[in-house]
C-alpha cells in the first residue's frame, strides 16, 4: 500500500500515510433500487481498526454503501448490488454467503435507536445468544462487559430488568451500540448514528466511536462534516452514487484534490 | 350578491344541522337499547341466574349451562383460531411482499370477514356434524374459530406493518434468523394490538347466534361435553324470546344484558389497552 | 464463533415459513370449501329444480315443491331498505366526526357508533321485536299508510293493517346496524383528503358543506361506494335480526309493511327442522345463493377500496 498518495487516491485504496491492514475491500460495486442506479463503480479499502468515515449530501449513497457490507438490503426484493466486496477473503456478494453469519461479524447501528421490546439486559443477551451458549454467569459478565464498553454500565447497572424502550434517546442509542459490540463482531457498521440525538448524547457517543477503534474496525456514515474530522481516520466524500475522493482524514479536509470536495467541505454546496 | 350568499349560508347551516341531526340519531338508538337492556334484564339477575339450568317453561331456573357453554365454545373457537390467524398474518406481513398467495388470500380474507356467519354455520354442518351424524360443541366451537380466523390475520398483519423496518433491520443486523426475527422482535412490539384484535374476536363470538343453530344446537341440561350438544346464551336467549312463556322471555332479556355487557367490556378493554400501549 | 447451533437456523427459518405459508394457504383452502360443499350439498334441488328455483315463489315442506323467490326478494328488499334509511346517516354521521365534533367529542362519539357494531345482532332482534314493532304498529305504520301510502304508485308499498313486524321493521332495524359499518369507514376515507386540499376551498370562500360537496366526496368518491358495498354485504346476510323481525311468511306481497322471509332467516328457522334430502338440499342451496350474491358484493366493496388505496398512493 506504499503508492503515492495521489494514485491511492484515484484508486481508492486507503492511502499510505497511516497504513494500516485493509478489513474490507470493495471494487466495482455498481447498486440498484429497481431500475435506478445508486452506486455507480465503487472502489475503496476499508483499514482494519480504524474509522472510515462516508460523507456526502443526501441520496448520495453513503447509507446505500454501507449497506451492502453487511448485505441489509437483501431484505428488499427490489435491490441488487454488483461487483465485489470481498471482508476476510471471501466476496460477500456471492449468493452462497450465509448472511446471518455474515451479519454476526459485521455490526450496525442505526439512524434511530432501535431498542428491541424487552429489558436492558435482555437486549443485550439476545444477540449474545444466537451464537453461544453462556452459563448465566458468563452471560452477565457479557452483559456488563458490553454496556461498559458502550459506556453505559453506570447508568443501567440499577435497572437491567426495566424495559429498553424506557431509557432517553441518547441511552437507547448506547444501548444499540452495546448490542452491536456484544456479539464480539469484526466490524462495526455506524449509519448516522447521532442524527437523533442531542449534543450531549452524541459527545458521548464520538467519544465512544475513538474507544471503540482500538478493537474494531468502523465504518461511520455521516451528515456532519465536524463529526467525520474529529472521529475519523480516513473519509471518502461520496456524491451522486459516486466515490468523488477518498483519503486520509486530515488531507481530505485540508488539502482536498478535486473541487467538488472542496466546495461541499466548506459549505459552498450541500 | 346578497341573496345568492345567504342562500348558500342556509344550505350551509341546514346541511350540517341535519349532520348533527343524523349524529343524534345514532347515539340515540345506542342508549335506547341499552337502556331497555338494562330495565328489562336487570329485575332478572339473581343468584338463580348463575346456579340453576336452563328451566322448562312455567318452572324457575337460571342460565348456568349455558353461561359455561359460551365460555368454553368460545374458548375453543379463539385457542383454535388464533394460532392459525397469527402465523397466517406473519405469512401476509413478513414474507408476502412477492407471489402471488399473499395478496389472493389478503382479498379472501377481507371477504370472509364479512361473510353471512350463518353460512359458516351451514358450511361446519355440511363438513362435520353431518359426517359426524350428531351436533355437537366441537362443531360450533369450529364455526366459531372460523369467525375468529379473519379477524386475528386482519389485526395481525396490520399490526406488524405498524413496525418501522429499522427494528428488523436492527435485529438482522445482529446475525438472527428471521423467525427469530419476527417471533422475538417484530411480534413481541406489537403484542398489546395482536392481544387487542384477539379480544374484538372474542367480543364478536360470544354474541354470534347464526353459526351456532347447525352446530352446537342447545342442551336444556348441564353438559360439559364438547362431543355432545352443549347450551349457550346466544341460542338460548333467541330459543327463549320467541317463545310465547314471559319466564323464558324474562331469562332472554337477562342473557342479552349479560352477552352485552360481556361484549361492550371486552370493545372498551381491547381499545384501552390498544390506546396505551400501541406501537411507537 | 460459528457454532453448531447454526446449521439449524437456516433450517428453522424455512421451516417456520412454510408453516406460516401453510396457514395462509388454509384461508384460501377454507373459501373453496365452502364452495364447494355449499355446491355438493345443493345438488339434489338443483336436478329436481334447475334454474326454476330461482323464479319461483312457492315453498311447501308438505309437497316438497320449493322456489327461492320470496326468499331473494326478502333479502334484497330488507337490504335495500337498509341503504335507503343507513346511507344518509352514515354520510351524515360521517361528516359530524370530521368536519363539525369538536376535537374532544371525536374519539367518544367515535368509540359510541363503533359499540353500536359491537351489540350483537340478537340484541338487536330481541330489541326489534319487544319494542321497536309495537311503537311501529301503533305509530309509525298507521301514520305511513295514511301519508305515503295514500300516495299513487308508491303507495302500493305501504298498505295492509299495520303489523309491526314485517319487511319494513326488518329493514328499518338493519339500517341501524349497518350505520355503524358505513359511517366509520366514509370518517376513515374522510380522513385521507389532505388538508390543504380542504384548506384551499376554504380560501376561496367555500363554506363546510360546499367543501365536503365539492371537495370531499368527489376525492372519497370511491371509498365512500366501497364503504356502502361493505354495508350491503352486511346486511344481505344479518341473519338473527331478520329472523326476529321478518315474520317468516313465504309469500310475496306489494306492500313492505307485509310479512315476508330472507335467505338467512329461512335458513335460521328452518334448517333444523328440515327432514328429507330435497327441504335440506333447498336450504343449502338457498345458502349457497347468499353466499354467492355477498361474495359478489363484498369483492366489489373490496376492489373500489383498493382503487382508492392505489390512487391514494399515485396523488402523494
Amino acid at each position: 500500500m506504499n503508492l503515492d498518495i495521489a494514485a491511492s487516491r484515484r484508486e481508492g485504496a486507503a492511502p499510505g500515510k497511516h497504513a494500516a491492514a485493509m478489513k474490507i475491500a470493495v471494487r466495482h460495486l455498481d447498486f440498484f433500487y429497481g431500475n435506478f442506479q445508486a452506486l455507480k463503480d465503487i472502489n475503496l479499502d476499508v483499514a482494519q481498526r480504524r474509522v472510515t468515515a462516508f460523507i456526502g449530501p443526501s441520496g448520495c449513497g453513503k447509507s446505500t454503501l454501507l449497506r451492502t457490507f453487511n448485505r441489509m438490503y437483501s431484505l428488499y426484493p427490489a435491490q441488487r448490488a454488483t461487483g465485489e466486496i470481498v471482508f476476510n477473503g471471501r466476496n460477500v456478494l456471492d449468493s452462497g454467503v450465509d448472511l446471518n453469519l455474515l451479519r454476526a461479524r459485521v455490526g450496525m447501528v442505526f439512524q434511530k435507536p432501535t431498542p428491541f421490546p424487552m429489558s436492558i439486559y435482555d437486549n443485550i443477551a439476545f444477540g449474545v445468544r444466537l451464537y453461544e451458549k453462556l452459563s448465566q454467569r458468563e452471560m452477565d459478565e457479557r452483559v456488563e462487559w458490553a454496556l461498559i464498553k458502550a459506556a453505559m454500565w453506570d447508568e443501567s447497572k440499577d435497572k437491567l430488568k426495566q424495559s429498553g424502550m424506557a431509557l432517553s434517546g441518547g441511552q437507547q442509542q448506547r444501548l444499540c451500540i452495546a448490542r452491536a459490540v456484544s456479539v464480539k463482531p469484526e466490524v462495526l457498521l455506524l449509519d448516522e448514528p447521532t442524527s437523533a440525538l442531542d449534543p450531549i448524547s452524541t459527545a458521548k457517543i464520538e467519544e465512544l466511536i475513538s474507544e471503540l477503534k482500538n478493537d474494531y474496525t468502523i465504518a461511520i456514515v455521516t451528515h456532519n462534516m465536524q463529526q467525520a474530522a474529529r472521529v475519523s481516520d480516513y473519509t471518502a466524500y461520496m456524491y451522486l452514487g459516486e466515490l468523488i475522493e477518498f483519503g486520509a482524514t486530515d488531507e481530505i479536509f485540508l488539502r482536498p484534490n478535486r473541487k467538488e470536495t472542496e466546495d461541499y467541505i466548506t459549505g459552498r454546496f450541500g | 350578491m346578497g341573496s345568492l350568499y345567504s342562500r348558500r349560508v342556509f344550505v350551509n347551516r341546514f346541511n350540517l344541522a341535519m349532520s348533527l341531526l343524523t349524529m343524534a340519531f345514532g347515539l340515540a338508538f345506542l342508549f335506547w337499547i341499552l337502556t331497555t337492556l338494562f330495565l328489562a334484564g336487570f329485575h332478572a339477575f339473581s343468584t338463580d341466574l348463575f346456579t340453576q339450568m336452563t328451566p322448562p317453561p312455567g318452572s324457575k331456573g337460571g342460565l348456568l349451562n349455558a353461561i359455561v357453554g359460551s365460555l368454553l365454545m368460545a374458548a375453543a373457537g379463539t385457542l383454535i383460531g388464533t394460532p392459525v390467524g397469527i402465523f397466517a398474518g406473519i405469512y401476509l406481513a413478513e414474507y408476502g411482499s412477492r407471489g402471488w398467495l399473499a395478496p389472493c388470500t389478503r382479498f379472501i380474507n377481507d371477504i370472509l370477514l364479512s361473510a353471512p356467519s350463518i353460512v359458516i354455520g351451514l358450511f361446519i354442518y355440511e363438513v362435520f356434524v353431518f359426517k359426524v351424524g350428531h351436533f355437537s360443541a366441537w362443531a360450533g366451537s369450529l364455526a366459531l374459530a372460523l369467525i375468529v380466523i379473519p379477524v386475528v390475520i386482519r389485526t395481525t398483519e396490520n399490526m406488524l406493518r405498524l413496525v418501522p423496518d429499522s427494528l428488523r433491520e436492527a435485529a438482522v443486523a445482529l446475525g438472527t434468523p428471521q423467525w427469530k426475527v419476527i417471533v422475538m422482535v417484530t411480534l413481541r412490539s406489537v403484542r398489546a394490538g395482536i392481544i387487542t384484535g384477539v379480544l374484538l374476536a372474542v367480543a364478536r363470538i360470544s354474541g354470534e347466534t347464526a353459526p351456532l343453530l347447525f352446530t352446537a344446537l342447545n342442551n336444556q341440561f348441564w353438559s360439559v361435553d364438547l362431543n355432545a350438544p352443549m347450551a349457550n346464551l346466544p341460542v338460548v336467549i333467541f330459543q327463549f324470546a320467541m317463545s310465547p312463556y314471559a319466564d323464558w322471555q324474562t331469562l332472554a332479556w337477562a342473557g342479552s344484558l349479560l352477552i352485552t355487557i360481556a361484549v361492550l367490556a371486552l370493545n372498551v378493554i381491547a381499545r384501552t389497552l390498544f390506546r396505551q400501549a400501541a406501537p411507537k | 464463533m460459528p457454532d453448531p447451533k447454526h446449521s439449524g437456523a437456516l433450517l428453522q427459518d424455512v421451516v417456520f415459513r412454510w408453516i406460516a405459508r401453510a396457514f395462509a394457504f388454509l384461508v384460501l383452502a377454507i373459501l373453496l370449501a365452502i364452495i364447494v360443499s355449499l355446491i355438493y350439498g345443493s345438488l339434489p334441488a338443483m336436478q329436481r329444480f334447475g334454474f326454476g328455483f330461482l323464479v319461483d315463489s312457492e315453498w311447501n315442506p308438505v309437497t316438497e315443491k320449493f322456489g327461492a323467490l320470496v326468499p331473494i326478494v326478502g333479502t334484497l328488499v330488507t337490504s335495500t331498505i337498509a341503504l335507503v334509511i343507513g346511507v344518509p346517516v352514515s354520510f351524515g354521521i360521517a361528516l359530524f366526526l370530521t368536519e363539525l365534533s369538536p376535537p374532544w367529542l371525536k374519539r367518544p362519539l367515535g368509540t359510541a357508533i363503533e359499540l353500536l357494531a359491537a351489540i350483537p345482532s340478537i340484541i338487536y332482534g330481541m330489541w326489534g321485536l319487544f319494542v321497536l314493532a309495537p311503537l311501529f304498529a301503533d305509530h309509525v305504520q298507521p301514520w305511513l299508510i295514511h301519508t305515503i301510502g295514500a300516495a299513487p304508485i308508491i303507495g302500493a308499498l305501504f298498505k295492509l293493517p299495520p303489523q309491526g313486524i314485517g319487511v319494513f321493521t326488518a329493514g328499518f332495524v338493519l339500517a341501524i346496524m349497518v350505520i355503524p359499518f358505513i359511517a366509520s369507514v366514509v370518517r376513515d376515507v374522510f380522513e385521507v383528503v389532505p388538508p390543504v386540499l380542504k384548506e384551499s376551498a376554504y380560501g376561496i370562500g367555500c363554506t363546510t358543506w360546499e367543501v365536503v360537496r365539492n371537495i370531499v366526496l368527489p376525492y372519497t368518491r370511491v371509498g365512500v361506494i366501497g364503504a356502502i358495498m361493505l354495508g350491503l354485504g352486511r346486511a344481505l346476510g344479518e341473519t338473527m335480526a331478520v329472523t326476529f323481525l321478518i315474520g317468516n311468511a313465504h309469500q310475496l306481497s306489494a306492500s313492505i309493511l307485509a310479512p315476508g322471509n330472507s335467505i338467512a332467516s329461512a335458513l335460521a328457522n328452518e334448517f333444523t327442522e328440515a327432514v328429507g334430502d330435497v327441504y335440506t338440499s333447498a336450504l343449502i342451496q338457498l345458502g349457497l345463493i347468499l353466499f354467492v350474491i355477498t361474495f359478489v358484493v363484498l369483492a366489489l366493496a373490496k376492489l373500489l377500496l383498493l382503487q382508492l388505496a392505489k390512487g391514494e398512493g399515485r396523488r402523494t
